[in-house]
């Protein structure tokens, strides 16, 4: 086995360090040694976006995305954003529109959205239907979810 | 009755936010997967590459020589047990004996500190195989020099429910059969006949959690911690394989990350429970999505239909032959193919009907139950046979559906068995084609379908529910229904606050706990709200009941004549808190009400498939698509589908439950298929397996709710959020006929669309729409 490596990065706000395999994958370290279950895994392949986190701001599959590369970055899971007080009025919009049912896929979304109106890219329904193409739902059938990226975005 | 229960309800019929919203929206709902307990191991299995093999020998000596390894599960651990299960079919071990017959099916597990050593010793067992021929298709399973996949005559299950298993005849492991009339002598009187030879594709439910379990084998007997939509059934037939009393069997399940009927019934747990046994410590199973591909899906048919009617469109006859490929394990598909079967002649009044289906072992994954099973693969072949018999007729396929859908209190089955229509279908398809444009004028290449069908809902009517009022006057309620994202916990909450006068905010409804939650046959067949609500409903009149008998002897007075409102006892100007009733009731600051609900089977019925269903779930929705004839894609411009509910008891979630629905029937019908070679699944990833994303959203989608409280369930309700699935790829199929392409086969990718335009456009091949009755 390749030795071992040292990591240190920005987790949800607070600094991290770690000794770790090079193969580890971002959603392992972060389920496993960190305990933020928030990540989740489902398709393994970089398809269906529930295992969304934000690394330095953007969205990445943390099932296909080596821990080390987040070195001397910052991750953000819900477990920190839900800490924000911009949260709140995500959470509203899906308390709203009841757009969530399992609730696996749910951590996935909010941290999709939150990177897009970051980034200025959640402004009209096109960028929205864009934006959301790479997180699946398989309970809501989405039309609830877009209304309430539609109340984040401002649109309604 | 139902309109004075209406207008004095303040919980029952409001859209309530989600109660477990919170905890899901911040990241603090655990799955399975989230959780460890103390000394856990996690577990891996080795599954067979080949669907068809005999076992000569398995050589684990290395993987137990690696670090970290705990021990290593083969079926030579459990000769001490009849190690088969299957709740039907007692048919399949907890890992393969002697012979695999899937590729996919467990051959060892491996129990070891960490996921990681777990797969490096899972990498070192070698196996030694004897392939044997593969009966990968219906056709090689079914032909006569076809070798038998089950030698052993299997014992039925523990919940067959299905009658007697009969001999095993072949690869058939059940068969249906329903007839009414004289099919031959009523058709040769037939002006319009249709037929054809349909296909529908294997198709995975895909929740988006995989199937996962903690299983512990202690001394006091056996703990597990399972994504399972049915606990109670899992509980005995654990207890039952593993020689314990149901009650030393304990199965705690906390949230689902979906289900859809992946996780109905025994799953993985047996194998995870024999994995603890063999280690002594706790063990941890979680599949990866290739693993759950191969652990449920929805059994890929083949049928063959013939529907007639006279020259002005009366329906004769219809008769439906079809073969559903189980794979290698019965696991449901007894009851799927007999709720085909039922399904079959869909809710129309035929002078005759003549239903034969079979259930085929394969050398193919097991399949099981997906929602609206049966009612989706037979529906889209039934209503486009009536589309097709009404444009024979010369009549609006509308009008045909007025005339010959079956009226509410007709019987629903031919043969005048089983429970009478409780919905009316008419006045429900009338606005599913008023919603999708009916009369909007045509345009070339889109086309308009209406679909009508049943679902047989409710399984056995069997549950029971706990209501506790604590000494503060909030509540628990106790009930075996699984939350899987339908939102039991928020509408159970609403019916007991409705019938404890307080606010649902004051309600908690906790997971089931075979330990302590009381018995609930299953969460499934749309049953949750309508039976295990109607068992809440009456814990929660009974805990009622003693308040008001409580305040009664307080004022001296009748206990009827009490009322309940916003948490308090009123009578006469006199008012008292529940906190304060409660103390008075115990004479202390303490104690609690806790009173029980039950609902069984009623008025002489024995809840068995022949006098079911509880109730008739309704299939109806309507779809307008548009085809590129030059490219064969299908778009989905607007889709209505009608929650015909009895009650929405909350509409908002009745809604998301046909929505979600409706993306899934627009998955099933345009382009999922799970992929064969030689038995073996090709696609079994995400890149090649395609769900529908945001995308897929049809232009406009409808859910509309009616509400005639003609449903068994509390004020009226009966299930929802199945029918959908099965009445939106059947709309889109009769869209696309009415647009001029009839297609037989599912999904309707591009090219086969493409194909089917190319060969109904030919001059050589008659056109069926120019075909005239003779």
């Amino acid at each position: 086995m390749a030795d071992e490596l040292e990591l240190e990065l920005i987790v949800n706000g607070d600094p991290v360090r770690a000794t770790l395999p090079p193969q580890e994958l971002l959603i392992d370290f972060l389920r496993e040694r960190l305990g933020l279950t928030s990540v989740k895994r489902s398709c393994d392949v970089q398809v269906c976006g529930s295992c969304t986190v934000l690394v330095d701001g953007g969205p990445v599959s943390s099932c296909t995305y080596l821990a080390v590369e987040a070195g001397g970055r910052s991750v953000l899971t819900v477990e920190g954003f839900a800490q924000s007080a911009e949260f709140a009025e995500f959470e509203a919009a899906f308390v709203r529109h009841a757009a969530l049912q399992c609730g696996y896929c749910t951590p996935g979304l909010l941290l999709t959205l939150k990177s897009l109106r970051d980034a200025g890219e959640l402004t009209s329904e096109e960028e929205i239907r864009h934006g959301l193409d790479g997180n699946v739902c398989r309970c809501t059938g989405y039309r609830s979810i877009l209304d309430a990226a539609r109340e984040l975005a401002g649109l309604r | 009755m139902a309109i004075q229960e209406r207008l004095a309800t303040v919980e029952v019929g409001v859209s309530r936010p989600r109660k477990d919203a919170h905890e899901k929206l911040r990241g603090q709902a655990q799955y399975v997967g989230d959780m460890e307990m103390a000394g856990m191991l996690h577990g891996k299995v080795l599954r067979s590459p080949h669907a068809h093999a005999r076992i000569r020998s398995i050589d684990f000596a290395a993987a137990l020589e690696l670090e970290g390894v705990a021990a290593v599960l083969t079926a030579a651990d459990l000769e001490d047990i009849e190690p088969y299960y299957g709740h039907a079919i007692k048919d399949r071990p907890i890992i393969a004996i002697e012979r695999v017959r899937f590729a996919g099916e467990p051959v060892a597990a491996v129990a070891a500190i960490s996921e990681a050593a777990a797969e490096a010793a899972v990498r070192a067992i070698e196996v030694d195989y004897e392939e044997l021929p593969v009966l990968g298709t219906l056709e090689q399973a079914l032909a006569p020099d076809a070798p038998r996949l089950h030698e052993r005559r299997p014992k039925i299950g523990l919940f067959h429910g299905l009658g007697d298993l009969g001999e095993q005849e072949g690869n058939v492991c059940y068969r249906y059969a329903q007839a009414a009339g004289d099919v031959e002598a009523v058709r040769a009187q037939a002006a319009i006949t249709v037929e054809g030879t349909y296909t529908f594709p294997a198709v995975y439910q895909y929740a988006m959690e995989t199937h996962a379990t903690i299983a512990h084998h202690h001394g006091d007997g056996i703990t597990l911690w399972a994504n399972c939509q049915h606990p109670f059934l899992v509980q005995a037939e654990i207890a039952d394989l593993f020689g314990l009393p149901i009650g030393s069997v304990r199965i705690v399940v906390p949230y689902l990350g979906g289900g859809f009927g992946s996780k109905s019934y025994t799953k993985m747990e047996p194998l995870t429970v024999a994995l603890a046994r063999k280690a002594g410590r706790p063990v941890r199973i979680v599949n990866r999505v290739e693993e759950s591909m191969v652990t449920s899906r929805r059994h890929g048919m083949r049928c063959f239909m013939r529907t007639s009617a006279a020259a002005d469109g009366t329906l004769l006859t219809r008769e439906a032959h079809f073969f559903m490929d189980t794979g290698a394990y019965a696991d449901n598909g007894p009851r799927v193919t007999a709720t085909a079967g039922d399904a079959a002649p869909g809710p129309y009044r035929f002078e005759a009907v003549d239903v034969q289906a079979s259930c085929v072992y394969c050398n193919t994954p097991p399949s099981g139950s997906y929602r609206a099973f049966g009612a989706t693969h037979l529906q889209w072949i039934g209503e486009s046979q009536i589309e097709e018999v009404a444009r024979r007729a010369g009549l609006d396929p509308l009008e045909l559906r007025r005339r010959s859908l079956v009226l509410p209190g007709e019987p629903v089955r031919p043969d005048g068995s089983g429970k009478p229509l409780d919905a009316d279908l008419v006045g429900d398809v009338e606005q599913a084609a008023a919603a999708v444009g009916w009369e909007e004028p045509r345009r070339p290449w889109v086309g308009r379908g209406v679909s009508v069908g049943l679902l047989a809902a409710g399984a056995h009517p069997v549950s029971r529910a706990s209501v506790r009022l604590r000494s503060d006057g909030a509540a628990d309620v106790y009930v075996g229904t699984t939350e899987m994202g339908q939102g039991p916990r928020t509408v159970m909450a609403q019916i007991a606050a409705e019938e404890l006068a307080i606010s649902s905010d004051h309600v908690t409804v906790h997971g089931a706990d075979t330990r302590f939650t009381p018995y609930d046959r299953s969460t499934g067949a749309s049953r949750s709200t309508t039976v295990a609500g109607l068992a809440v409903k009456r814990a929660a009149e009974a805990v009622a009941a003693r308040l008001r008998e409580t305040a009664g002897e307080l004022w001296e007075i009748d206990p009827e004549l009490v009322e309940l409102l916003d948490g308090s006892a009123l009578f006469a100007g006199d008012q008292i808190a529940y906190p304060d009733l409660i103390a008075k009731r115990f004479g202390f600051r303490g104690g609690e009400i806790i009173e029980g609900g039950e609902v069984r089977p009623e008025g002489g019925e024995t809840g068995s498939y022949a006098e079911g269903p509880h109730f008739w779930e309704v299939c109806v929705a309507g779809a307008e698509v548009a085809v590129d004839p030059d490219t064969g894609v299908v778009t989905v411009l607007r889709t209505a589908t009608v929650a015909d509910v009895g009650r929405a008891i909350n509409p908002q979630l009745v809604e998301r439950q046909d929505e979600g629905a409706t993306l899934q029937g627009i998955g099933n019908a345009l382009f999922e298929e799970l992929r064969f070679v030689d038995g073996e699944v090709m696609n079994d990833s995400l890149l090649d397996y395609r769900v529908p994303r945001v995308g897929d959203l049809p232009g406009a989608m409808r859910t509309i709710i009616v509400e005639n409280a003609d449903g068994p369930g509390p004020y009226g309700a009966k299930g929802c959020g199945e029918g959908a699935l099965a009445a939106v790829p059947a709309a889109i199929v009769c869209a696309l006929a009415d647009a001029g392409v009839s297609m037989s086969q599912l999904p309707l990718t591009p090219e086969r669309v493409w194909r089917a335009i190319q060969e109904q456009r030919a001059p050589t091949t008659t056109d069926p729409h120019d075909e005239r009755p003779t």
